[in-house]
């Protein structure tokens, strides 16, 4: 068990994102065209977290002409190049799928003002 | 022939990413080393095959047949043997480690016992379907039919019916190396190999993939 233990650590990534739920992020992922890698930006809310370790993953909620589009993706995935918090959400939970079946205003996630330091 | 082959012990699954950064399910073993304990030839054993021990184990856990043969080959004892058909020129007490075998890349087949399931069903055995569970079923898990009644008044030899489940030899083939570390003794395979955490694993080079 350890064993498995000591080569997940190796694969961790040390510099991770600070990830919150409700925070609207923009995530740098890395896309292979042929033999080109290029930048894509995924952008929404972070609307869960799930899991620990190497396996772990979040949820990204956006809307997209008019429909949802949720991504699931490892935290420690190596395709993500970074993960940019464009703004913190003000949440009282730990999973927003309540936003799943909202349209319009109260699909919002109120901001979460943070005092700059 | 089989000119790849080591024993080990299954440590467990997990998941790695690999080179396109897909998340991939793994298993770890724990691999070796292995010593060659013994060499058998044309000339002593009608074919050409190396038996080779894995595992240290305390010298008087050992039968005083097993001990002759070991002292026979100046080995010191080992826990578990395996023998493999091999043309490859090795001597008792040469040592071989996981790195000298396999490659990352390299495909291989797993062989195992299975976790055992003790008496079961047809339904588990077998996958058959079963009744249904409600509406005054009376027949949920039960046999089915036995076959034709007067002719041939007997029950056809194979007849699929509940026995004993498991614990019995697996061998998964074609899966695929992910890792391989010489120092701490680990193989690291794409996809599930058969037995419970803590098993015997008998893993060869592939014999379907050409790799």
């Amino acid at each position: 068990m350890d064993i498995i233990k000591a080569l997940e650590q190796e694969q961790l990534k040390s510099d991770l994102p600070s990830l919150d739920i409700g925070d609207y992020v923009k995530v740098h992922l890395k896309v292979k065209e042929g033999n080109r890698e290029r930048i894509q930006i995924f952008e929404g809310t972070v609307i869960s977290r799930k899991g620990h370790g190497l396996s772990e993953t979040f949820t990204v909620r956006r809307i997209s002409y008019g429909v949802g589009v949720e991504r699931i993706l490892p935290v420690h995935s190596p395709r993500i190049d970074h993960v940019e918090t464009v703004r913190k959400g003000k949440v009282r939970r730990a999973k927003l799928y309540y936003l799943r079946d909202r349209v319009g205003k109260s699909a919002k996630v109120k901001e979460k003002l943070v005092k700059p330091t | 022939m089989k000119d790849k082959f080591m024993l080990g012990k299954k440590v467990g699954m997990s998941q790695f990413f690999d080179a396109t950064g897909l998340a991939v399910p793994v298993t770890v073993i724990e691999c070796g080393p292995v010593v060659v304990v013994q060499k058998k030839t044309v000339e002593t054993d009608g074919y050409t095959a190396v038996k080779v021990g894995y595992g240290d184990v305390a010298e008087r856990k050992v039968n005083r047949p097993d001990k002759g043969q070991y002292k026979k080959f100046g080995v010191a004892p080992k826990k578990y043997l395996g023998e493999f058909r091999t043309d490859k020129v090795l001597e008792p007490g040469q040592e071989i480690r996981v790195s000298e075998m396999f490659a990352v890349g390299d495909a291989v087949d797993v062989s195992g016992t299975s976790k055992g399931k003790g008496f079961a069903g047809t339904v588990k055995r077998y996958g058959q379907s079963g009744g249904p569970d409600t509406h005054g079923s009376m027949y949920h898990r039960r046999v089915g039919s036995m076959g034709a009644n007067t002719d041939p008044a007997r029950v056809l030899p194979g007849k699929r019916l509940p026995g004993h489940m498991g614990s019995e030899s697996v061998t998964v083939q074609n899966l695929d190396v992910v890792m391989v570390d010489g120092e701490r003794n680990i193989l690291v395979l794409k996809g599930a190999v058969p037995g419970p955490k803590g098993g015997l694993l008998e893993i060869t080079g592939s014999v379907k993939s050409g790799k």
